[in-house]
């Protein structure tokens, strides 16, 4: 495969990022889903929806989010600098509301008048949820039963933004089976439902506008670094379930070439246990969810069950964007364990007095590997994009505490 | 190409013979789905051989999936079932195989989603399909806009390729959806998965007449038929009725305590389809009248 010239002119008009991505969803879905994207080039060109969008961003999620340098964690590994991009600050908790936010202006302009969503940690159901509340939309957000059980907190959350959390019995019962079951209800109800689908994946046009929408991140970030270190960073690094938070870090310093670019899969109990979610590193190109992508699957191409401690990882499949990155080499693909994770997480709980995530957790994983054999002004910037709080009973009951 | 088991006969001629038939006999066409490896692997080839005899005109048979995202949870358990049992899309086109041998004229349909043909290699499958007996292709999650996929060489290899219009498919659309159909063309009766609504034969009536002012194809409506009465009515406005879930509930309702086919299973299936042709045969017969 050639390089392009730019990293960041995909998708094409079908939708492909190289051979990924495209439209392979039902019939009955296609006119909404060719609608939604007429819809939103019209969004795109329209200066209003943009101020709409900046002003909510602002106002109501609290962008942007800082940049924060993480000297003690620094100091801890003894190598590079390593820069924490606080989208756990946001709002609801994640990243995941910069992408609601701008999906439910969407929907507002397509005439919608009830949302679904899908969730695996939970955090996009109650992003979903925060949003709806907000636009006095009715919510139904779809839970794997086993992540209903890990995240009871969110749950609770979003039955107190007004949401219907359905549980979902089916398969694996994780976000595989949330999304199936979502893609259902949208297939029943396609005439006044939404779906608000959380990551860079799904049927074109879905992974290049939640791309766009968490684009505010790397964008905020490029800015905040030039105003602290007067250049751009030697690495970035974020965790990857579907790949939203890493797309939007990454999407605006694809053609920056000095820029390492860095994405954490979850390797549950070790890629070579065959117990993970890492589809990159394990998994090879397959259709699932209206897009082709690297799927976890088995030789009959029957998609196989994602593990990972982190529910919001938990998801056999990986955005088509990713996959082609990928291919061509851009982004490094990598991966961190359960454990890993776990220690990581009490590591930056310690020193650095913020709990994050399970999800960046795996980020920091990875920086905890390669921060200590890097010249101390290698400057890493990671993209801490959840808080915690939602783990607490997870990490008590791998930790042995009863809470 | 024409496999050795088919013959010239196989692929888009089969079906298109099977429909001339009916035409000849006044009635439209019972489509059975059933899920391949539902059960088990022995039960499910009886229950394959057994559909033409007891009046299925044309089989769709079910590949199995891990992540079928337009089927409700009747078919979503029977495949899931299946693929306990072991099935593979292999395994699947041998059962094929096995039927072609023994029946050259009911045309068998292979419907499901499109990863584990994906995964086969395309080329590798059309190649086994057609050998196998198969004769045409309904892929859920393969729109118009994904017809260099598949669509396009299967229709180069001879098969038919059955594309899924709906009550969502509007008139600007539906030129993109017959383009490359053939063999037949499926109707889906209502917005939303198989098994949970229920085809109102008016409403269809009037979707098959929209749909015959843009092809001369026949037109088979499937989604929410599951009784000989239902089938009767879609039977005397369309050319074909497709019953799906009705099939899958019936295996379910005659397993045993621990999911095990019983002496009851393949006759549940066989007599379900005794009843809905004769649904089928008196709904064609009173439109005619």
């Amino acid at each position: 495969m050639s390089k392009p010239n730019s990293y960041r002119t995909g998708p094409d008009g079908a939708g492909r990022f190289g051979i990924h991505g495209g439209r392979f969803a039902a019939e009955t879905l296609m006119p909404l889903i060719l609608e939604l994207e007429k819809e939103y080039r019209a969004a795109q060109n329209d200066p209003g929806f943009r101020e709409e969008l900046d002003y909510y961003l602002k106002h109501y999620a609290g962008r942007p989010s800082p940049l924060y340098f993480a000297q003690r964690l620094t100091e801890h590994f003894g190598g590079a600098k390593i820069y924490f991009k606080r989208d756990e600050l946001n709002h609801t908790g994640s990243h995941k509301i910069n992408n609601c936010l701008g999906q439910i202006l969407l929907a507002r302009r397509m005439g919608k008048t009830r949302i679904i969503a899908e969730t695996g940690a939970g955090q996009h159901g109650v992003a979903s949820a925060t949003v709806s509340a907000l636009f006095n939309l009715p919510c139904t957000v779809y839970m794997g039963e086993v992540d209903v059980e890990r995240q009871q907190p969110n749950v609770f959350r979003m039955k107190l933004l007004g949401a219907e959390v359905v549980p979902v019995n089916s398969g694996s019962r994780t976000l595989k089976d949330a999304l199936n079951e979502a893609m259902r209800d949208w297939v029943t109800n396609v005439d006044d439902t939404f779906y608000i689908i959380g990551t860079v994946a799904g049927p074109h046009p879905y992974p290049e506008l939640v791309r766009d929408f968490q684009s505010v991140i790397g964008e905020e970030a490029k800015e905040q670094i030039m105003a602290a270190e007067g250049r751009l960073p030697d690495t970035l690094v974020a965790c990857i379930g579907g790949g939203s938070n890493a797309m939007g870090l990454f999407h605006p310093f694809l053609d920056d070439a000095g820029v390492e670019l860095h994405g954490v899969e979850a390797a549950g109990d070790g890629i070579e246990t065959g117990r993970h979610a890492a589809s990159i590193t394990g998994g090879r190109p397959g259709v699932l969810h209206g897009n082709r992508t690297y799927l976890l699957q088995d030789d009959d191409g029957q998609i196989t069950e994602a593990h990972s401690i982190s529910a919001g990882l938990d998801y056999p499949g990986i955005g088509p964007e990713h996959a082609w990155l990928h291919d061509m080499g851009r982004v490094r693909y990598v991966a961190a364990t359960d454990a890993e994770a776990l220690e990581a997480f009490q590591l930056c709980s310690k020193l650095e007095g913020i709990i994050p995530a399970l999800e960046p957790a795996h980020a920091l994983a990875h920086v905890a590997r390669i921060a200590p054999d890097l010249p101390k002004d290698h400057v890493i910037v990671m993209n801490l994009c959840g808080r915690g709080d939602k783990d607490i009973f997870t990490v008590a009951e791998m930790l042995g505490v009863k809470i | 190409m024409s496999g050795a088991i088919g013959g010239a006969m196989g692929g888009r001629a089969r079906i298109e013979a099977r429909f001339a038939k009916l035409r000849d006999e006044g009635r439209a066409a019972l489509v059975t789905y059933v899920m391949s490896g539902d059960p088990d692997l022995a039960t499910s080839a009886r229950i394959l051989a057994g559909l033409p005899a007891a009046g299925a005109d044309i089989i769709e048979l079910g590949l199995a999936f891990t992540d079928p995202m337009a089927d409700g949870p009747s078919i979503q358990v029977a495949g899931l079932r299946a693929l306990k049992a072991g099935i593979t899309l292999k395994k699947t086109l041998a059962m094929a195989a096995e039927f072609r041998a023994r029946d050259t004229e009911t045309p068998i349909i292979l419907m499901g989603y499109y990863n584990p043909i994906h995964s086969f290699g395309v080329e590798a499958f059309l190649a086994a399909a057609s050998a196998s007996g198969i004769d045409g292709l309904i892929m859920v999650d393969l729109p118009p806009e994904e017809d260099d996929e598949l669509c396009r060489p299967a229709l180069d290899a001879g098969l038919s390729f059955i594309r899924l219009a709906t009550p969502t498919t509007d008139d600007a659309r539906l030129g993109a959806v017959l383009a490359n159909t053939s063999g037949f063309v499926y109707y889906v009766s209502y917005t939303g998965i198989t098994g949970a609504g229920s085809a109102d034969a008016d409403t269809v009536g009037g979707a098959v007449a929209r749909i015959r002012r843009h092809t001369d194809l026949p037109i088979a409506v499937g989604f929410g038929i599951r009784t000989p009465e239902q089938a009767r009515a879609i039977a005397a406005v369309a050319d074909g009725a497709v019953v799906g879930t009705a099939f899958t509930d019936a295996v379910r309702d005659s397993l045993d305590d621990g999911g095990n086919a019983t002496m009851d299973t393949v006759d549940a299936v066989l007599n379900l389809t005794r009843e809905l042709a004769a649904g089928v045969a008196a709904g064609r017969k009173r439109a005619a009248s």
